[in-house]
């Protein structure tokens, strides 16, 4: 460590690390945990009525309070976890995927596939995406398949623009030319050349339209349109509990701030990544 | 005004058109690829096979989707948008006096957050770094990182549950006076504010933090300007492109708002309308409201467009 | 002689990445008389521009002074208050920047830009400013001075654009103007008049001048003392005649060193019998769709004929915008020419390197001005290095690594930079493994396009050496690209001159003291002298200038 470091960054392996970016990372994790292991989180099953009120209070027995039906709230939102990570992690690897691998073929390729690409996903993204949720949903309903299509179909063209711009940069630079004339094929060109130089930002990308995801299944479940009973993500907890807003129950209150930890984390992370420390010979 | 600029506005125009084209195109199809059968939807499992061939006739469902689509577009700029699945009546009747109240939400949200967020997003970035930046820029994220229900529910528990200040719902034919009137739009509009100024805030931000990095404001600062008019004279005027821009694609937050808001306060606008069509998949109607949207958001980015292609020196 | 500025023991720190601070500048004293001009030069990275900057009280983001003082005119620059410190800016201390094109704010006319400083300190009326803007427009030989502060920054030219800065530095009076690198984005022959001019007016308004540069030929015309800079710190300070005549410190001897004209034995040899190894007839190239005529929208190259003879080397100069890169991306087959013929080693090429075989490519390769850009950040030297030899010669494993480990000591670089990436190298590291590169596909020619532009004079003459002893050792051709005529003159056996994308004249290196057409005899001429009395004693013909002088 250099004697002048600030309190916040620590360096280890020729990287520095922030709190922020750390404390970020443990609630994901955390989250992440839980999703993976909720049966042995749950205190009790996630269907059972176990308290003889709605909407009850947090106690020592029922930490969050019931719902309306008086099931345990706290095991719902353990539960609930799978369904909202799991479909917006499922979304997000399509819908990054697709945009990577299309975004790298139009910026190599150019010409009228370019062109013609373009303009399709241009036309796509003015679809404003809650929008273009309701409309899909209204068409193919929503199964877990079709919402995980839906929500990936929605934020492929995203992930397209912001690849295509990475790469048709990339592909401007001189050693892009040089790997032309040399005779390389267009596979090594994308794969080898361009990739590695748009990863970090594709990555940052990821985890921005991770949150958008989370965002926009939770609006369509607080809509009553996304995972359907008796599943239910931390929207559809929300959705099913809202007339508890007026006592201010615990019900509607504790999914809102799971969804919003799990967002402002995402957030906060990619905005205080590990830094590499550039300046160890300087 | 030269040929230049009259050029690439026309450029704009025809790219929007033919966006919206492929958007309708879009949104006619998504809705066409029903797993279901539309007519064995409208009459229920129990119906004859005779009736309901004769519904597909009568809805012309056997045409090819094309001819449909062109069909489709055909009544949509004749004023014919055809009648509602679910209730029979005239798509135009539904919306009407739904699109008002909408349009009502929208302006004066939009009349309220700009110039809050401008001047939010214009002081952050001039003193950056300073506390007052960070607490902009931590609420803003935090407003941004969380789903719009949330917004919408912190405001009605702090404002109608502890507060009592105001009704956590709306009900637009109940007004008498103007104070019904102030308490009715309040919860919607001082939500929506809150989502969509956070969006301009942070691009505003970005657009003049840009700017106020470039060399020709390093030259003003060393000509010993004042900061006010390296702000004012030199930045502000270099970003009005970017910042316009900002403001259009913020403002498409302002649709996915709405279409969340119009629900939790049970506004009854267009949003709602449309909402409640796709719980019952009445078609057309959810079509008409998509494109009416989809439309709304290209008009803003085009208008965006053109002041950018305006307000570019270079092309003077 | 009062002194002007005293710069005391100055410190300047900078915040890297990772947050650490590091110094930059390290306990700096230096003086300024009234009325004199001292140049500060030195290698980039070696903190001229954060010197000249601090006298007026500013640093660049992320940067701070540290320590020490800065009295200007008696006042001390790090002490004083902001608002202080932007009542001296423009009034006593003025600045003109590197690119002035990037400078002047684009949504204003450039006549609202020069006056801002008689505005923002209530100076003089708007009227006044403006007929004093008029007034220095003309002393720095603008051209139709009464008109040109009303266009906008775009629609005048670079060469003009960098007069202005100085006109809108000047208006204020100072007592100090800072010029940083005001000419180094110019071509030669409009950086004469640019120079001209500056010297003019400086001289006239016995105004004092901080002139940063990292070209000692420039600095020589117009400075009266030379501080020479390394790492933050100076290595040497003298009077112009003393630092070009008896330099002491070893860096200024270097620095000196790289302007002597090499006695080197050229390959010279000409093997009249041999047919070239490149020929190429009547080639026309440029940019955009195609016309009706079968021409580009935008000619760059306009019906070019050239040959390379095996073993010799061809320099190709001209300034920027002559059509000499896009030359040699048509020859490389990048920018497939749209007429002509391309024949290598007997064989006819195809226009477009896509359809060219495999043998053809690998025998002629392109070497970039940038190796920032030429070499891929996100690998390691040996597998940039690598690629080219299983590529071409199927190279794998041990073979492979050793091959690498010559390559970089052709190059001289030692074997364990094969482990690092770009980044961690240096600029002329770079632009050896950007060569070494090249080398790796055991071509015939190699075509440079402007490869020692963006380096350090010092770095630039190593890498030329380099490329002569290369040849020796390789039985290379090389094309030379440059703007730069003594550095074309240090390498090429044959020079051919462009202009206006045709070319102008073909010289070999016995005539090239001699030139005949008159735009070749422009351009050699301008090209700046260690001698301090040059500039002052060069003529150049009116006409020639009015013809082909710059834009």
């Amino acid at each position: 460590m250099t004697q002048s470091a600030p309190s916040t960054s620590a360096g280890f392996y020729g990287y520095s690390f922030s709190l922020v970016g750390v404390l970020a990372f443990a609630v994901i994790l955390f989250w992440a945990v839980v999703a993976l292991f909720a049966p042995h989180f749950a205190p009790y099953p996630v269907g059972k009525i176990v308290d003889m009120d709605y909407f009850g209070p947090m106690s020592a027995k029922l930490w969050l309070g019931s719902d309306y039906l008086g099931r345990d709230m706290l095991s719902r939102i353990i539960y609930g976890a799978r369904y909202t990570l799991g479909i917006a992690l499922a979304g997000v690897l399509i819908a990054s995927s697709c945009g990577v691998i299309l975004g790298m073929a139009a910026a190599v390729i150019g010409g009228w596939f370019d062109a013609a690409l373009s303009r399709f996903m241009d036309a796509m993204i003015s679809i404003p995406s809650k929008l273009f949720g309701l409309v899909v949903v209204a068409a193919v309903g929503s199964s877990l398949p079709s919402l995980i299509l839906t929500l990936a179909f929605i934020y492929t063209p995203g992930s397209y623009r912001f690849a295509r711009a990475l790469a048709v940069n990339v592909n401007t630079m001189d050693f892009i030319t040089v790997a032309r004339i040399r005779g390389e094929n267009t596979l090594y060109l994308a794969v080898s050349e361009i990739l590695p130089n748009i990863i970090r930002p594709v990555l940052a990308d990821f985890g921005i339209r991770f949150v958008f995801i989370v965002l926009l299944l939770s609006g369509l479940s607080f809509l009553g349109l996304g995972v359907q009973p008796p599943l239910a993500d931390w929207g559809a907890l929300v959705h099913e509990n809202i007339q508890g807003l007026s006592f201010g129950s615990a019900a509607v209150i504790a999914p809102s701030i799971a969804i919003a930890s799990l967002t402002i984390s995402v957030n906060l992370l990619i905005d205080n990544l590990p830094r590499k420390i550039r300046d160890r010979s300087a | 005004m030269n040929s230049e600029i009259a050029n690439m506005i026309a450029k704009r125009l025809v790219i929007a058109v033919i966006t919206l084209l492929i958007v309708s195109f879009a949104v006619f199809f998504a809705t066409s690829m029903l797993p279901g059968d539309t007519a064995t939807i409208l009459l229920g499992q129990s119906a004859t096979p005779e009736a309901v061939a004769g519904l597909r006739q009568a809805m012309h469902l056997d045409d090819p989707a094309i001819l449909r689509f062109l069909r489709w577009g055909g009544g949509f700029i004749t004023g014919d948008l055809g009648k509602s699945y679910a209730n029979d009546m005239p798509i135009t009747t539904l919306i009407g006096g739904r699109f008002v109240n909408t349009m009502e939400l929208a302006g004066i949200t939009a009349l309220i957050s700009i110039p809050f967020a401008l001047t939010l997003g214009i002081t952050s970035a001039v003193m950056r770094g300073s506390v007052y930046d960070r607490i902009v820029t931590v609420l803003t994220i935090g407003v941004i990182s969380v789903p719009e229900f949330m917004v919408a529910s912190t405001a009605v528990l702090l404002f109608a549950v502890y507060l009592k200040w105001l009704p956590a719902i709306s009900f637009v034919n109940e007004v008498h006076s103007l104070s019904d009137l102030l308490r009715m739009y309040a919860m919607p509009v001082v939500t929506l504010t809150f989502v969509v100024s956070a969006q301009i805030i942070r691009m505003t931000r970005a657009a003049v933090i840009e700017t106020l990095s470039t060399p020709y404001v390093e030259m003003a600062l060393l000509k010993g300007a004042s900061r006010s008019r390296i702000v004012l004279r030199h930045a502000l005027p270099n970003a009005l492109g970017p910042i316009v821009n900002a403001l259009a694609l913020s403002l498409s937050y302002l649709i996915g708002g709405v279409i969340i808001i119009e629900t939790i306060f049970n506004y009854p606008g267009i949003a709602k309308l449309m909402v409640d069509a796709v719980a019952t998949r009445d078609l057309p109607l959810i079509q008409t409201c998509a494109v009416i949207f989809c439309a709304g958001y290209l008009i803003l980015i085009t208008i965006a467009d053109i002041i950018a292609i305006i307000s570019n020196p270079r092309l003077r | 002689m009062s002194k002007l500025v005293e710069i005391r023991n100055l410190h300047v720190e900078a915040k890297t990445d990772a947050g650490r601070r590091i110094e930059i500048i390290k306990g700096v004293n230096i003086d300024i008389a009234k009325g004199e001009i001292v140049a500060l030069i030195g290698e980039s990275g070696s903190g001229k521009t954060t010197i000249a900057l601090t006298l007026m009280g500013y640093t660049r983001p992320g940067c701070r002074i540290s320590g020490g003082a800065l009295l200007v005119d008696g006042k001390d620059m790090a002490k004083l208050s902001e608002q202080e410190r932007a009542d001296i800016r423009g009034t006593k201390v003025a600045y003109v920047p590197q690119s002035a094109a990037a400078a002047f704010n684009p949504s204003q006319t450039i006549m609202d830009q020069v006056i801002e400083v008689t505005r923002i300190h209530g100076l003089m009326t708007p009227d006044q400013a403006r007929a004093r803007a008029i007034e220095l427009f003309k002393a720095l030989s603008l051209p139709s001075p009464e008109t040109i502060g009303g266009r906008y920054p775009h629609q005048v030219s670079g060469g003009q654009l960098q007069r202005l800065a100085a006109a809108m530095a000047l208006i204020g009076d100072p007592k100090l103007v800072i010029f940083d690198e005001p000419t180094t984005a110019l071509d030669v022959t409009t950086q004469i008049d640019v120079l001209k001019a500056f010297k003019s007016v400086m001289k006239a308004g016995g105004i004092a001048g901080v002139y940063v540069s990292h070209d000692l030929a420039v600095v020589a015309q117009i400075a009266d003392r030379i501080v020479v800079l390394k790492g933050g710190e100076v290595q040497e300070e003298g009077t112009t005649e003393a630092i070009l005549a008896t330099p002491t410190h070893p860096y200024t001897q270097e620095l000196l060193a790289a302007f002597e004209p090499k006695e080197t034995q050229f390959a010279g040899k000409r093997t009249d019998k041999a047919r070239p190894l490149l020929e190429i007839e009547n080639v026309i190239a440029g940019y955009g769709p195609i016309q009706a005529d079968g021409l580009p929208f935008m000619t760059a190259v306009r019906s070019v004929s050239l040959s390379v003879e095996k073993g010799r080397n061809l320099g190709i100069i001209g300034e920027s915008g002559c059509g000499k890169s896009t030359l040699a991306r048509c020859i490389a087959g990048i920018l497939p020419a749209n007429a002509g013929n391309i024949v290598f080693d007997g064989k006819e090429l195809d226009h477009n390197a896509r359809r060219r075989s495999r043998d053809a490519l690998r025998e002629m390769q392109i070497v970039f001005q940038y190796a920032d850009t030429a070499l891929n950040p996100a690998k390691p030297i040996e597998d940039i290095l690598g690629r080219p030899l299983s590529f071409y010669h199927g190279l794998k494993g041990k073979a492979r690594d050793a091959r690498v480990d010559e390559l970089l000591d052709m190059v001289r670089l030692p074997k364990a930079l094969r482990y690092r990436h770009p980044a961690e190298l240096s600029g002329g590291q770079k632009q050896r493994i950007n060569f070494a590169r090249a080398l790796a596909a055991n071509p015939k020619l190699i075509i440079c396009d402007e490869i020692t532009s963006a380096l350090d004079t010092v770095v630039a003459a190593a890498i030329i050496e380099l490329l002569k002893e290369l040849q020796r050792e390789l039985d290379l051709s090389y094309i030379f690209i440059s703007h730069d005529l003594s550095v074309v003159e240090a390498i090429c056996d044959e020079i051919m001159v462009m202009y206006r994308g045709e070319k102008v004249e073909h010289l070999t290196r016995e005539d090239v003291k001699s030139p005949t057409h008159p735009y070749s005899k422009l351009l050699f001429s301008s090209v700046p002298k260690l001698d301090p009395t040059w500039l002052d004693n060069l003529v150049l013909e009116p006409e020639l200038v009015r013809q082909y002088g710059g834009a």
